[in-house]
């Protein structure tokens, strides 16, 4: 191998209380797709902003093509040639798309200069766009389209790519692997990282594993299975959901052509949902993010509400019920957002299990909180999902993504709902927890509780549910058993590309 | 009631006049919510520039000087707000109430051994040719200079916001800090320098009462004009065009309420007084309000 692109040794940067980088070191050469694997916490961000010049490593160097590379901020990076795209978007919802590239870039051309680049370059590539349009209008494909061609305006010589695909359709995800190999062939380097290690097996030609800031491992993803990178992620062996094999029950909810306006301006309207739900199922409800996921929650959940006939609940009609209303009668929500809807962040674990769990498990009495009783109920919630906190006292806000989000389902499940509701429930939420949080639904549905699950993780939806049905701009497929569901099926349940076309390769 | 005490072209003539306090305060506010952040203490800071500006003037005997010293003091003002919502992230609505109440109190100590005088004379400035144009001519080119300088600031607001790359990068800055900050800008300094602008034009604003309007220092006498700045500023949905519309209603109203009183309308005095609160309130509500920034009033502290 020829002189590397991109070189890092020894690297480490520590945070007070944790090491975040310890000691980091391997290469990337030119046209390389190199993927960077780990769990959350691994240190994998800390690593890619340390190479994006927002972090300053303690100790250690970086080399680009031979040269010492110390980026002060971002702007030295992307004069050197490195560019990034961001895992939640860098973008500004007000302003339009060539606005927008133009704030990614050292010196831009004045604005219609740009909107002509970037037409030829979304031409070349594949991704078109309308350099005109507001941000915030656009679909999360688009979105990330224009943080793409942000990047690729500058002619980057390595690419940063930060869980490309968690927001994108599987079409959509061949045609943005279509448009890396074409930069790979082209010479640019591409650091990619993701969990999902299917897609490392097919696009990445090598990987480095990051576990709780060291270097674990490197390996060839096109020759390891993906169970092997996941136990070397991990550091012990991955206990995969098992589930008992059950009969369906009775229908216990149906939603009956049910309809709502969009919330937001930014929102999806609902259109003619039309779902029987029976006891002891997984009914698993993909699609991309915001096609109506938080609606349809918000609707099953009480929040939004609707006309009364339009859900029926075990024979009562309950449209019109309100959250507490319907937690009485067993149909509980755990809705996506941990931080501010789930939980509120500053309250304690127990202030937290009172807000929802009061109505079943009789945590007040006359108006008054029985306090003993509370904690007792979020110590059980604790204990049972193997929650990492000091104690039921502390605040939401502490806790991990992953350790809150057990604590938010295992609260729901705890008070043993007639039918659950789950939206994203392994949303940033590494694979040991997840496998535990899949794992509690399951024997949940096996005890008789009817379980939605909404998820953009197709993998995860695949592993646990008796049916699947995709959402796609506000309307609900009808759900089909999910065993025996190609890859290429459940794209078009979930619509398709997306007017998403595939590079065109220059003569 | 006797309508011939009205005259049409003096009427207009001094609502531009009583607008342009107004229209100062509220573009510098402009600026500085465009970059996120909400600073309630424009009241404040004006009546500080009004003593500041007024005091320079007095000892100079030179308006433009007590302008630059208007200016310069409500900077300083808005820059203890800047560093105790930008450095200390201390919250920001409670901040800027605490700074209106402060500039309220320090004002009146500033300005207690000049209560009485007389401000230096500022002329009018009969634009020639112009300012000779039957009607039009004394109506909008025959003022003082500073309300041409507030015209001149809007309009240069609007383009700055429009076509410059660094009231893109204001722009963004209010609309998304985290999304700025990873793309490599410096959210706090760009947000001090729009507070300190604000500051700059709320001072311009004040000092424009006590030399000009009044022209006399009292205490308290910018009387809510600050508020309306405020208010003038959300209704017009952040747009510089739309806020000039916004201060002229106001100026124009308060000014015909007080012909109309000075006329003797049978209408209690009371209510002629909060007419000009009420119409440009109704008119701006009425016209939709658009978005406000995203990251508006938000703290910002750059962690990991």
């Amino acid at each position: 191998m020829s002189t590397p692109l991109l070189a890092l040794s020894g690297l480490t940067k520590a945070y007070p209380g944790v090491v975040a980088n310890k000691d980091v070191s391997f290469e990337i050469a030119p046209g390389e797709i190199h993927a960077l694997l780990g769990e959350n916490g691994a240190g994998k961000s800390t690593l890619v902003k340390t190479i994006y010049g927002l972090v300053k490593p303690d100790s250690g160097t970086m080399t680009l093509n031979g040269a010492p590379f110390t980026p002060a901020e971002p702007r030295a990076a992307r004069a050197a040639g490195v560019a990034m795209v961001f895992q939640h978007f860098s973008l500004f919802d007000a302003l339009n798309v060539a606005e927008n590239i133009a704030l990614g870039m050292e010196n831009p051309p004045p604005q219609r200069e740009i909107a002509e680049r970037v037409r030829a370059v979304s031409d070349q590539y594949g991704l078109p766009l309308d350099p005109a349009r507001i941000v915030g209008e656009l679909s999360a494909g688009e979105r990330q389209r224009v943080e793409i061609i942000r990047c690729l305006l500058q002619d980057p010589k390595l690419l940063i790519m930060d869980e490309p695909t968690s927001v994108l359709t599987p079409q959509e995800v061949e045609i943005l692997f279509k448009t890396l190999r074409k930069l790979s062939a082209e010479g640019t380097a591409i650091l990619y990282i993701s969990h999902k290690l299917e897609e490392i097996r097919a696009l990445c030609e090598n990987a480095t594993v990051l576990r709780l800031g060291q270097v674990v491992g490197t390996c060839d993803p096109r020759t390891t299975t993906a169970r092997d990178m996941a136990e070397l992620m991990v550091g012990s062996a991955l206990l995969v959901p098992e589930r008992a094999p059950h009969t369906d029950g009775e229908t216990i909810l149906s939603l009956n052509n049910v309809s709502a306006k969009a919330p937001t301006r930014f929102g999806t309207a609902l259109r003619d949902i039309q779902l029987t739900v029976h006891m002891g199922e997984v009914l698993g409800i993909g699609g991309v993010a915001g096609n109506g996921q938080d609606e349809l929650v918000a609707v099953l959940a009480g929040e939004t509400r609707v006309a009364r006939d339009m859900i029926t609940f075990d024979g009562q009609n309950i449209g019109h019920f309100g959250p507490n209303a319907r937690r009485k009668i067993g149909l509980l929500t755990a809705p996506e957002e941990r931080m501010g809807h789930a939980a509120a962040p500053d309250m304690s674990l127990t202030e937290n299990a009172v807000l929802t769990a009061t109505t079943r498990q009789q945590l007040t009495s006359k108006g008054f909180v029985n306090w003993r009783k509370a904690r007792k109920f979020a110590e059980e919630v604790i204990a049972q999902f193997d929650v990492r906190t000091p104690g039921p006292q502390n605040a939401a806000r502490s806790l991990s993504g992953g350790n809150l989000q057990k604590f938010v389902i295992g609260r729901e499940i705890m008070q043993s709902p007639d039918v659950l509701v789950v939206n994203q429930p392994t949303w940033g939420v590494d694979a040991s927890a997840a496998a535990a949080i899949r794992q509690a639904l399951l024997d949940l549905a096996a005890k008789g509780t009817a379980i939605i699950c909404i998820s953009q993780d197709l993998d995860e939806l695949m592993e646990i549910s008796d049916r699947f049905a995709a959402l796609n701009e506000g309307r609900l497929s009808a759900p089909r058993p999910a065993q025996g569901l190609t890859v290429e099926e459940i794209g078009l349940m979930l619509g398709g590309a997306h007017d998403m076309e595939v590079a065109h390769v220059e003569a | 009631m006797d309508w011939s005490a009205i005259n049409p072209i003096l009427l207009l003539a001094s609502l531009m006049v009583a607008a342009t306090p107004i229209i100062l305060a509220s573009v510098g506010e402009l600026i500085v919510e465009r970059a996120g952040v909400l600073n309630l203490g424009v009241e404040g800071m004006m009546i500080t520039g009004a003593v500041c500006g007024f005091i320079v003037a007095v000892n100079s005997g030179s308006p433009w000087l007590g302008f630059i010293g208007a200016a310069v003091g409500g900077a300083i003002l808005s820059l203890l707000f800047g560093f105790l919502t930008q450095f200390l992230l201390s919250n920001q609505v409670a901040t800027g109430l605490a700074l209106t109440l402060f500039g309220l109190g320090l004002s009146a100590l500033m300005g207690q051994s000049y209560v009485g005088i007389k401000a230096p004379e500022f002329a009018d400035w009969h634009i020639p040719l112009l300012g000779d144009i039957p009607v039009l001519g004394p109506i909008l080119f025959q003022h003082d200079p500073m309300v041409y300088v507030g015209l001149g600031l809007v309009a240069a607001v609007w383009a700055f916001l429009k076509f410059s790359r660094a009231g893109l990068i204001l722009r963004a800055v209010g609309e998304n800090h985290e999304a700025a900050h990873a793309l490599g800008y410096h959210v706090v300094r760009v947000r001090m320098l729009a507070i300190m602008f604000g500051g700059a034009c709320a001072g311009l604003g004040g000092a424009y009462l006590s030399l000009v309007r009044v022209p006399q220092w009292t205490e308290g006498m910018t009387a809510g004009a600050g508020w309306i700045a405020l208010a003038i500023v959300v209704f017009a949905s952040w747009k510089p065009l739309r806020l000039l519309l916004g201060a002229y209603l106001f100026g124009g109203v308060t000014v015909l309420q007080l012909n109309l009183q000075a006329a003797g309308m049978a209408i209690p005095v009371e209510y002629l007084s909060m007419s000009p609160y009420l119409a440009t309130i109704a008119v701006l509500v009425i016209m939709r309000a658009g978005r406000a920034p995203g990251s508006l009033g938000q703290s910002f502290h750059a962690s990991r």
